[in-house]
């Protein structure tokens, strides 16, 4: 049952020879092969190349190298760009680019010795919550295939969940981490905005997007943050500070310390999720943590905040898709004007347009200081509220979501419903503070998460309290049922 | 018919002469085959970002402390968003609420000698865009990208001007300071140095502008003029003959010497400006303007100022000679071993003989045909007496044209000054003898016929009679 080892006990056997990359490679495209029609997980399957990566990184092996994440298989989020590889960002707009490079975060997970198994499907440029957006179709949640899986990371969660790889990669702009995670049962982390590098990712909303990744639990997330953390040059909003050792972090003793309760996310929490929630504070004051209550007056403002501020960044961020450079162009346009409104217009989709206008309307003149302005200040005084809880507390606790997976279908039809399944994990993202979303029980059969906000920079002690927690509990090691 | 005034305010564009575009490390030389420099930040590719060149930040703030103004300390990029298939990103990455340089000032001596104050309201960083070809494409249009991403520096002029003449000398004064400061290399065909010139008309004495006007896009001094005084003649015309004037975009064609409209304020973009998410807020520290204060050259005022004070220079020569750093060189190393007793002969042989030569066949004045030590030579031999200033100007169409040096033309010409008194009184006393009448006519009171005696002499010499001593000589026979 190799699929079900962590990324440390593959290292042993891979460094022990017992199996090979190229095997593990193996192993993992039956998987995919076999469960994945089920659950649509993939846009893009690189099996050839995943192959050439495997053999490469035993020879690397072979030649004495070591490394953690040598001859390890992953799957990208198709927002990453990869070179020589289809980049769709689940949109038709895409569907036929062809990365000419490598993200920052690609290159760095390639130096360490990955291996790509293929490309994972999302909610088209990142736009959604059920990964429902996409134009690959939905994701299926493996925990139950009628339901979503979350988004808009949807495919790299769902993936992780049904063990398809070792581990996949992902992107967070109000969520998209956190709550596919959350929804799938496995640990997803979003670093601090700046931690790890955007180059090569494709934006969405630029003041708010962060790369993470989602594993089997947060010792192996810790490995892999690792390596893709860092100062990039060609990320002028990237962090040039030293990257702490965590791995080594992991098992720091967590007596005193301060968890906040976010008053605000307590506050009419349906009671199986306030009872999960509860019996993870348990388990912390067991571990020496005390738990403080705390307030952030601002914070019930994160949602229409963001979808001024995000839908503002994109509508401008997905200009230079015009269809004059590269992707999709509309079949024999008559002058400039109709290719731009027919490439746009066929090769976007309806939640993109969406915010493609909303952002451009809370930009337009006249409308600027009562929109983009004031959620700028609004931003602010959010910020200023974590600022503030974060000298009392070393982190603060409370749900990922407020509800499990729904339905495929049931909220799509309804943008506003659909936005607010973001509630508790929009703050982070305006702040830019790093969050994480760990498995703690179920309700009706399906996974439910437990988030930690830190203050800038914290990854190692979230990675730490996360993995303290999964040290005293195994919700991070139940495998959807068809998948064990 | 009332009295019109015209007001004028531009906006120049110049080209920062970095190596490397703006926000990525594509080349910016001019003139290499299309999308040659283009890299995938310039294509906007999916993914990629923007990084600023530190170079370009620093032409801004030498800019900047160059006109008084002050550096800001903290400015923005921002995102003017609007879609044109030269414009990859569909938006341009310039400065809006918060430029890198705020107000300053700038002296500009006008054609009547006046000197006047133009404010400057800002200059801004921003990038360049594509340029689009249509020339040999048939139903099609072709995007060359080698441009986009290059460096400018958007200089904003306050609405000072109140003539074309007066905006063209603000140009100029501007166009010479950024080639002083070597951060543009003006090259006004290859449009590394551009504007807009921004034209209204107001009865005169009124305060409030009249309804303006902004012509894109003019490329050469000559249009700057031309483009500003047709589009005056325009608005009075219209306004006079009972019309208002519309704010539009207006370009100029120089074929039919006429602006003509290009969009309206109604059909105008809504930019949506907003700070770019993808850079950082410009920070700069007073260290970094401090050292860049230190790389500033003399400026142009403070090199006129010197000649004028130094040299004895008339204002207007001063502000000729330091109208270029070239120019000024190559006059102080003319000057440099004649001393300054001779700098008002320097002077009128450089803004003489040289420039017109220099014109006359369109060179450079770096590659002049005659060096600064060569013309120094020249002048050093009117002033030891060798050569007559006359005798000089026909030395010096033989240096530039056959590149000989001076002494060996004087030699080989035998153009060597008379200065021998007795050879002078012998040539004297010829022409004494052989004009009795104009003799006679001269002492009974014909004082101008002094010039034809002279002109008999030098005649008789070839020119080359020292004019002092002959004027001495001939004055004292003549009465005797």
């Amino acid at each position: 049952m190799l699929h079900t080892l962590s990324i440390g006990e593959l290292g042993r056997s891979l460094s022990s020879g017992e199996i090979s990359s190229v095997e593990l490679t193996r192993l993992f495209l039956a998987r995919i092969e076999r469960l994945n029609p089920a659950l649509n997980a993939l846009i893009t399957l690189t099996a050839e190349q995943a192959l050439l990566a495997a053999a490469a990184a035993d020879r690397r092996r072979a030649a004495g190298e070591k490394g953690p994440l040598l001859g390890i298989p992953l799957i990208h989020k198709d927002i990453f760009c990869t070179d020589g590889v289809r980049t769709s960002c689940g949109s038709r707009m895409l569907d036929n680019f062809v990365a000419p490079y490598d993200a920052t975060v690609v290159a760095r997970l390639k130096a360490a010795g990955t291996v790509m198994l293929g490309k994972a499907n999302m909610d088209e440029f990142a736009m959604g919550s059920s990964n429902e957006t996409s134009f690959y179709g939905p994701v299926k949640n493996p925990w139950d295939t009628s339901k979503v899986p979350g988004g808009s990371s949807g495919g790299s969660a769902a993936a992780a969940a049904a063990r398809l790889a070792a581990f996949t990669t992902g992107t967070d702009t109000g969520g998209s981490i956190r709550q596919p995670a959350a929804l799938t049962g496995v640990t997803g982390v979003k670093p601090t905005y700046g931690r790890v590098s955007r180059y090569g990712m494709i934006a969405f909303a630029s003041s708010l997007d962060q790369a993470g990744v989602f594993a089997r639990s947060a010792a192996d997330a810790a490995i892999v943050l690792q390596a893709m953390a860092g100062f990039d040059p060609r990320d002028s909003t990237s962090i040039d500070a030293p990257v702490p050792d965590y791995p080594a972090a992991l098992r720091e003793p967590l007596k005193g310390l301060k968890i906040g309760l976010l008053r605000e996310f307590f506050d009419g929490l349906e009671a199986r999720n306030a009872s999960l929630i509860g019996d993870a504070l348990k388990i912390y004051r067991g571990l020496g943590a005390e738990t403080v209550e705390v307030s952030l007056p601002h914070l019930p403002l994160s949602v229409p905040t963001y979808y001024v501020v995000a839908p503002a960044e994109c509508s401008s961020n997905l200009s230079r898709f015009d269809g004059v450079r590269f992707g999709y162009r509309c079949e024999n346009p008559t002058d400039l004007l109709d290719l731009y409104k027919r490439s746009r217009g066929e090769g976007f989709g309806a939640e993109v347009k969406r915010r493609i206008m909303t952002g451009t309307y809370v930009l337009s003149a006249g409308y600027f200081d009562a929109y983009y302005l004031k959620a700028q200040k609004v931003r602010r005084l959010i910020t200023d509220d974590f600022r503030a809880a974060f000298e009392q507390v070393d982190l603060l606790i409370g749900p990922t979501t407020p509800t499990p997976a729904f339905a495929i279908g049931a909220k799509i039809d309804d943008p506003v419903t659909m936005y607010l399944n973001d509630i508790y994990t929009i703050g982070a993202n305006l702040a830019g503070l790093p969050g994480l979303s760990l498995p703690c029980g179920f309700i009706e059969g399906l996974p439910m998460g437990l988030q930690l906000i830190g203050p800038h920079f914290s990854e190692a002690k979230l990675l730490n309290a996360a993995h303290l927690f999964q040290q005293a509990t195994d919700w991070h090691s139940r495998s959807p049922r068809g998948y064990e | 018919m009332a009295d019109w005034e015209v007001v004028i305010g531009l906006e120049i564009h110049a080209q920062l002469a970095t190596k490397s575009k703006i926000f990525s490390g594509s080349a910016t030389a001019y003139g290499a085959p299309p999308n040659t420099q283009a890299s995938l930040v310039d294509l906007a590719y999916p993914g990629v970002l923007p990084v600023l060149n530190a170079e370009a930040v620093r032409m801004a703030v030498k800019f900047g402390l160059s006109i008084g103004a002050e550096v800001a300390r903290h400015s923005v990029f921002a995102r003017k968003n609007y879609f044109y298939p030269d414009l990859p990103k569909g938006y341009q990455i310039s400065q809006y609420e918060l430029p890198v340089v705020k107000k300053g000032k700038l002296k500009v001596m006008l054609d009547d000698g006046a000197v006047k104050i133009i404010g400057v309201t800002r200059a801004h960083l921003e990038e360049d865009a594509g340029k689009s070809l249509h020339e040999g494409l048939a139903n099609a249009t072709g995007i060359d990208l080698n441009r986009a991403g290059t460096p400018l520096l958007e200089i904003v002029s306050e609405p000072d001007m109140r003539g074309a003449k007066e905006a063209v000398a603000y140009m100029k004064k501007i166009h010479t300071l950024v080639r002083y400061l070597e951060i543009c290399d003006g090259n006004m065909q290859e449009g590394s140095f551009r504007c807009d010139a921004n034209v209204s008309v107001r009865p005169r004495g009124r305060d409030k502008f009249g309804t303006r006007a902004e012509i894109k896009n003019l490329n050469s001094f000559r249009f700057v003029e031309k483009a500003i005084n047709y589009e005056v003649a325009r608005q009075i015309e219209l306004l006079e003959s009972g019309g208002t004037v519309v704010q539009e975009t207006r370009l100029y064609d120089s074929d039919k010497d006429e602006t003509r409209s290009m969009r309206s304020k109604e059909e105008a973009n809504d930019y949506r400006y907003f700070p770019d998410p993808d850079l950082l807020p410009l920070e700069i520290d007073e260290g970094f303007v401090a050292t860049v204060r230190s790389t500033l050259p003399e400026l142009p005022d403070e090199k006129a100022a010197r000649f004028a004070q130094e040299l004895g220079l008339s204002a207007y020569d001063a502000g000729v000679l330091s109208a270029s750093r070239e120019l000024g060189a190559y006059f102080e190393a003319v000057v440099a071993e004649l001393g300054a007793t001779n700098a008002k002969l320097a002077a009128n042989w450089v803004m003489g003989e040289l420039s017109s030569a220099l014109n006359r066949d369109n060179v450079e004045i770096t590659q002049s045909r005659v060096s600064p030590a060569a013309l120094r030579g020249l002048l050093a031999r009117i002033v030891d007496a060798t050569i007559s200033g006359k005798i000089a100007k026909d030395v010096f169409e033989e240096m530039w044209s056959q590149g000989e040096a001076v002494d060996d033309i004087i030699e080989a010409k035998g153009l060597k000054q008379i200065t021998d008194s007795g050879a002078i009184e012998g040539v004297i006393d010829a022409v004494i003898a052989a004009n009795p009448k104009q003799v006679a006519d001269y002492r009974s009171g014909k004082d101008k016929l002094f010039g034809f005696f002279v002109g008999q002499v030098m005649k008789a010499t070839g020119g080359k009679a020292n004019p002092t001593q002959l004027n001495d000589l001939l004055k004292a026979k003549l009465s005797s």
